[in-house]
């Protein structure tokens, strides 16, 4: 076995937008992303609203068909476009999971807490009888910190951390490897918010779970996760261990994204200089051509039009998309 | 002239729906200088936007204003009427809502949009008012104004639209512009473009702010004074140096421990404050904190704590504070 759980190679899901024929247009969701997770690590993926990140984790579970790219979960191959190799996914649903953004849309309002948690185990006839399946129900509940009698409520009984208590424990119901959390705390407030994150953080421990963490609030996304990537506009543009990562960012990208974040500290924020992006994102219909960064970047000339910046890695670890890293460094 | 620009004395507010009263706010009292710039900070239901609702008439049906005043550059406005509401409203003051994809009419051009608030407020007529609007454009940052006067909401993005709301709040260049989660559905690099426009026009126009947000870190780098709010009681406040490194209140010491922050190198558990929010419906008797709190004695249970005075702006509402006193007071 080895020690890489996830291994992506040049992801790429296209969503297809009106036209037809030769005019036929794609929304260019993620394009070329890789990345490897190993086992029992937590992979943070950051980024501003429509750069993939989402998607990129629900096409690896294949909740979307993938358009391009390869996806190996440990040794077996999940899928291989261009060998045109696709794997039945149902025993694969209990070694993958995913917690989803909105507790309040993503729990059916009209099944009981036990049901929701139950289903899971019924797909996957993980229960002998009643009793045995009554008793994973409440073990999941009490892991996540909520009690055997919530098990016959509905979820509008339930306050939001609840309700992503509930979510968080009908993913570990079949006993996953890997959990997708896709912006598992952005609905929540602030006092709650730790609460969870900390729950993340002992499941793991206990579970041996690995994670890919999704989220757009990188102090979130760093307090959690080993190693962080940084998206941009469907492309992966910085890769390192979070620590270097948000201490000597490479990419113009990562720098400003760093500084943009408020610092909850009166002094340190009056000090710092925030690197103002001008403009906003480009359309993913329509994306620039070479470099995607290119029409906010600072940094920008004719090379950046013409080529696309090639993934490499510049320190051990540290990995990159763009051309003038010595330049702006 | 009064010497606030802003004075809300012992406000209470309640909302009476059909499950029972829900007491918004209690005794909430909040004053403002010309040109200051305010944060309230809170969790959701806390009635931070209601406080701030309420100074600009617009609370919402159950709701009732059951005491108290507020007064506003010289008006008393819990005895004001609608129609006297409508002069000072987009005029004296005026407000930015959070999300900037439904605070915009969809079936009205941008242009439209700002000339509205200019025809109503001042004796401009149509041509100086689409000037106006131009400028107006101009000032938060939107390049080609001619064209975009005459593009609908659907056709800019979500920066861009919050620009237009800044736009049409600041038409009348008003004494004071509340602002409710003005970022809180952007994007971070977008965050900072709109809190840069926000303080660079506060320097031009010198207008105070009410800055409404549940992030810690917008309000560290914008405001000088804050108000930490829990079940609609303002349980701490004072300048943002007092609250960032000399937290009275037990709520606001958890909640500056249990944000993640970025510049630390070992990993740190993060300190959550246990349990949920109160149900506004059932306030527990006494500190509404009480039940969350860590440090909650007998009395917390019982009577709600009366107002620790530290120094001339920062108070807190804390039975631990008035021991401290007491202790304090004994011992001399």
């Amino acid at each position: 076995m080895s020690d890489k759980l996830v291994q992506i190679e040049h992801l790429r899901q296209y969503f297809p937008a009106g036209g037809y024929g030769k005019k036929k247009k794609y929304i260019q969701a993620v394009d070329d992303v890789s990345f490897t997770i190993d086992r029992g690590e937590t992979l943070g993926l950051v980024g501003e609203s429509g750069c993939g990140k989402t998607t990129t984790g629900r096409t690896l579970l294949r909740l979307y068909e993938p358009t391009g790219g390869k996806f190996i979960y440990g040794d077996d191959v999940i899928f291989d476009v261009e060998k045109k190799i696709y794997a039945d996914m149902l025993p694969y649903r209990k070694k993958m999971q995913i917690v989803f953004q909105d507790p309040y849309a993503s729990l059916d309002p009209r099944m009981t807490i036990g049901d929701i948690v139950g289903e899971a185990i019924d797909v996957h006839k993980m229960a002998a009888n009643k009793k045995e399946r009554y008793d994973i129900i409440i073990e999941m509940l009490q892991r996540v910190g909520l009690n055997s009698e919530h098990a016959n409520r509905y979820p509008h009984e339930f306050s939001g951390g609840q309700r992503q208590r509930v979510g968080i424990a009908r993913a570990l119901a079949v006993r996953p490897e890997f959990i997708v959390c896709d912006e598992p705390i952005s609905a929540l407030d602030v006092s709650i918010q730790a609460q969870v994150i900390n729950m993340f953080e002992d499941l793991q421990a206990e579970m041996g779970l690995t994670y890919l963490f999704i989220a757009h609030d990188l102090s979130v996304v760093k307090h959690i996760s080993n190693r962080i990537g940084v998206m941009y506009l469907g492309r992966m543009v910085e890769l390192a261990d979070s620590y270097t990562l948000t201490t000597r960012p490479l990419h113009p990208y990562t720098k400003s994204l760093i500084s943009a974040i408020p610092i909850a500290d009166p002094k340190v924020a009056k000090e710092s200089k925030r690197i103002v992006l001008e403009g906003d994102v480009p359309s993913p219909l329509n994306p620039p051509s070479g470099c995607r960064f290119r029409t906010r970047c600072p940094y920008a000339d004719e090379r950046c039009a013409s080529e696309v910046p090639e993934w490499k890695e510049v320190e051990k670890g540290h990995f990159a998309a763009c051309h003038h890293i010595d330049k702006c460094n | 002239m009064a010497e606030y620009l802003v004075d809300i004395k012992n406000e209470r507010l309640s909302f009476f729906t059909p499950a029972g009263e829900v007491k918004a706010l209690n005794d909430v009292s909040i004053r403002l200088k010309e040109g200051e710039v305010l944060g309230i900070v809170g969790e959701s239901g806390s009635g931070k936007s209601v406080t701030a609702y309420s100074l600009m008439g617009l609370t919402a049906h159950p709701g009732k204003l059951l005491g108290g005043t507020l007064e506003f550059n010289g008006h008393h406005i819990e005895t004001m009427t609608e129609k006297e509401m409508c002069k000072i409203r987009g005029n004296e003051v005026s407000i930015i809502f959070q999300d900037p994809m439904t605070s915009l009419n969809p079936v009205y051009t941008i242009g439209n949009q700002i000339m509205e608030v200019i025809l109503l407020h001042t004796d401009k007529n149509k041509q100086q008012a689409k000037e106006r609007a131009k400028e107006l454009l101009e000032l938060v940052g939107i390049n080609e104004p001619e064209k975009r006067l005459k593009q609908y909401p659907h056709e800019l993005s979500g920066g861009m639209r919050q620009r237009v709301m800044i736009a049409i709040a600041l038409a009348c260049e008003p004494k004071l512009l509340i602002a409710d989660e003005p970022t809180t559905a952007l994007d971070v690099t977008i965050q900072a473009q709109i809190l840069e426009l926000m303080m660079e026009l506060k320097e031009k126009l010198g207008m105070a702010i009410i800055m409404i947000t549940h992030d810690l870190g917008v309000v560290a780098s914008m405001c000088e004074r804050i108000a930490v709010m829990y079940a609609g009681r303002i349980i701490e406040y004072g300048t943002t140096e007092d609250i960032f490194y000399n937290p009275k209140h037990q709520y606001t010491k958890g909640l500056i421990r249990s944000i993640p922050r970025l510049d630390t190198k070992e990993h740190e558990r993060l300190v959550p404050i246990e349990g949920t929010p109160v149900d506004l419906l059932n306030p527990p008797k006494g500190c509404p904190f009480a039940p969350r709190c860590e440090a909650c004695m007998k009395i917390c249970l019982r009577e709600m704590p009366p107002v620790t005075n530290f120094g001339e702006v920062h108070y807190t509402q804390c039975w631990l504070n008035q021991k401290e006193e007491m202790e304090k007071g004994a011992a001399k």
